[in-house]
């Protein structure tokens, strides 16, 4: 035993010099700098994971990453004090003014799916499909529901046991807003869990009912059961198509980052959103989240790289639209006035 | 002056110079510099306990400027669902069943395998035994978590169908077995320490093995025995891991171990995983637990000291 943590320590503090050459070796760019990020704390951890890899390969360009929420975050944003700013929404009208008043000029650039989806053990014959009401009066705070018979008349009598990540996940905090109306507002007699523990608790529990990350779900298709969402236009699955074109509401939204066009002009700026833009594949799923498919990501690119700046949302009914035909319609814009500063 | 340093009383005679040689011992500077370094040592370990318990204690106080001591003894603990609520208790219920679970399965279980280790078997045998033994404490505690969600909780809902899925009992059975090596180890360090002389007069006096293992070897080692279950406990009771996973992070006042708990532990690690921002009254909530967990952990010490003295056997 003792031999072997000797061994263990030695291996360790040996191996420290390496690392940090191998650290030194990477670091041949020349860019320096800061770059400031804030917003929703959603984006967080996918910036971070991003800025994290970037401040390794570019150790001379610090990366501050906070989260203060997607509003709050807009507005050190619209008074020029953040470079880039994530958000779970579009710009809102009064934000855009703000940024206006201090012309402060913003491109979006959309960045992959936040999706949850609910799920049900593969042996539940019965609930198929849920309303959003049905899943309000689950979760909502003092739910009386006990049985499945409970949340609608017609399905059995037997014991219904709720699943739910706990309240440090982001997916809790947007789970509670979109069912219940307010971030944090739920029965407190759930089962929490981290996602992985409740995909195999669904796994083994018959009676199961529980909502996670989208991503926690596509990896163990096999194990899990989808309940298919009715939010008044009929039962919709969430499925790569029906996630990015806005149809399965109100569990899934896109999420975005926010690049003030003058801070573009900087290099280390310019870099990182590239590098950002390019390491979305790999980092939203390892947080949980849902890439667009790979193609859209030259378009999000292209964006940044020709400036193109305002939102692609100018009046509500677009969100409606699909990312894909957005961002097509968007590039078509741009390539008839490809002068647009 | 420390006795062990004194120059011999009786000096050789003739021999004067002897203390020039080596020096002034109390004076030299290798005594001077290595009693600077073990002092220094010792107050590094000191220090950082103050510290920690000056932190824990600080921001405890500012959490009671909050929230009030007879709220934080109630019976609803979700301080990050809306409405808040602040009563401990359910943590500490989580926190107990599983410690003292795991202890009823690890101490039996430790106490027997450390008097067969040192009490029946010699050599190669007692050697590959307790090596087996020990890998336990080697196993990744996540590995454990896993293995009581997906081992033994399907087991046991064979017999408790209506067990929930994460449940205390599963955890209390996955921590106690993580503790065996704990308890058997150090028991069996303390047995092996009992003098030679004790075993041969009691088997002299014709005394069976497992009399001498139960009469003799084991009052003897007691102290060291309730060291080993204290060592066992706190871990258990530290356990954070292998217990979320098992266990869910439910926090509910309960004493039905097929119930779906949470841990004091579990809850600090809970918060620092989200996004709470320093200073806030959730922030401030890990702490309070913090310095809860801390006055527990030091009350079994000190009740485990007093019975160790209580019922200390002295041949010495």
């Amino acid at each position: 035993m003792h031999s072997m943590k000797t061994l263990l320590t030695m291996i360790l503090t040996l191996s420290f010099p390496i690392q940090y050459s191998i650290l030194w070796a990477a670091s041949t760019s020349s860019l320096s700098g800061k770059v400031m990020i804030d917003g929703s704390s959603t984006v967080f951890p996918v910036s971070e994971a991003v800025a994290e890899d970037f401040q390794k390969a570019n150790l001379d360009v610090r990366v501050s990453v906070a989260a203060s929420g997607t509003g709050g975050g807009f507005k050190k944003f619209c008074k020029g004090e953040t470079d880039i700013s994530g958000a779970s929404r579009s710009i809102e009208k009064s934000e855009m003014d703000l940024c206006a008043e201090n012309k402060v000029a913003f491109i979006e650039l959309p960045i992959g799916y936040d999706g949850i989806a609910v799920v049900v053990n593969p042996e539940n014959t019965w609930a198929k499909s849920l309303t959003v009401a049905e899943l309000k009066k689950i979760w909502e705070p003092n739910s009386l529901v006990k049985n499945w018979s409970d949340v609608r008349a017609g399905f059995p009598a037997t014991k219904i046991s709720i699943y739910g990540p706990g309240p440090e996940h982001g997916t809790f905090d947007y789970f509670t807003q979109a069912i219940n109306g307010k971030e944090k507002l739920i029965r407190t007699n759930f089962n929490a869990a981290n996602p992985d523990a409740l995909v195999t608790a669904v796994k083994n529990d018959k009676t199961a009912l529980a909502y996670f990350g989208l991503a926690y779900y596509s990896a163990n298709k096999n194990k899990l059961a989808l309940v298919a969402i009715d939010n008044g236009k009929g039962p919709v699955l969430p499925t790569d198509a029906s996630v990015t074109d806005g149809k399965y509401q109100p569990l899934a939204r896109p999420l975005f980052i926010y690049v003030a066009e003058k801070s573009l002009g900087r290099p280390e700026v310019q870099a990182f959103v590239k590098s950002f833009v390019s390491s979305l594949t790999k980092v939203l799923p390892q947080v949980g989240y849902a890439p667009f498919q790979a193609s859209l990501y030259p378009k999000v690119l292209k964006r940044a790289e020709e400036k193109i700046t305002g939102t692609l949302y100018s009046d509500p009914s677009r969100r409606e639209l699909s990312m894909g035909s957005l961002l097509n319609e968007a590039q078509r814009t741009s390539q008839v006035r490809p002068a647009r500063k | 002056m420390p006795e062990f340093f004194e120059a011999p009383q009786e000096k050789p005679p003739g021999d004067f110079n002897i203390k020039r040689k080596l020096g002034s011992p109390s004076l030299s500077f290798f005594e001077l510099g290595f009693r600077f370094f073990i002092y220094l040592a010792t107050s590094i370990s000191v220090l950082t306990t103050l510290a920690i318990v000056f932190v824990l204690f600080r921001e405890a106080f500012r959490f009671f400027g909050e929230i009030s001591i007879s709220e934080f003894f109630g019976t609803e603990w979700h301080p990050l669902i809306e409405p808040r609520a602040f009563g401990v208790l359910p943590l500490i219920s989580g926190t107990l069943m599983v410690g003292i679970g795991a202890s009823l399965i690890a101490v039996p279980v430790g106490l027997m395998s450390a008097l067969f280790l040192s009490e029946y078997v010699k050599g190669t045998t007692r050697v590959v035994l307790k090596s087996a033994i020990e890998i336990l404490a080697g196993i990744p505690t996540v590995v454990y978590g896993y293995f009581a969600l997906t081992f033994i909780t399907p087991l046991l809902r064979g017999w408790l169908p209506n067990m929930d899925l994460f449940n205390a009992l599963s955890a209390a059975i996955v921590v106690g077995i993580m503790i065996i090596p704990t308890i058997s180890s150090v028991s069996q360090d303390a047995f092996e320490a009992v003098p030679r002389e004790l075993r041969d007069a009691a088997f002299g006096l014709g005394a069976r093995r497992y009399q001498v293992a139960l009469t003799i070897v084991f009052p003897a080692a007691l102290s060291g025995f309730v060291a080993s279950v204290i060592l066992g406990f706190s871990r258990a009771v530290g356990e954070t891991m292998a217990v979320t996973l098992a266990a869910g992070a439910t926090p509910k006042l309960t004493l039905n171990p097929l119930e779906s708990i949470q841990t004091m532990t579990a809850y600090i690690v809970q918060v620092s995983l989200g996004d709470t921002p320093a200073g806030s009254i959730e922030y401030r909530s890990i702490f309070v637990v913090g310095a809860l967990l801390f006055l527990m952990t030091l009350a079994s010490n000190i009740v485990a000291q007093w019975i160790a003295r209580r019922f200390q056997e002295k041949y010495h």
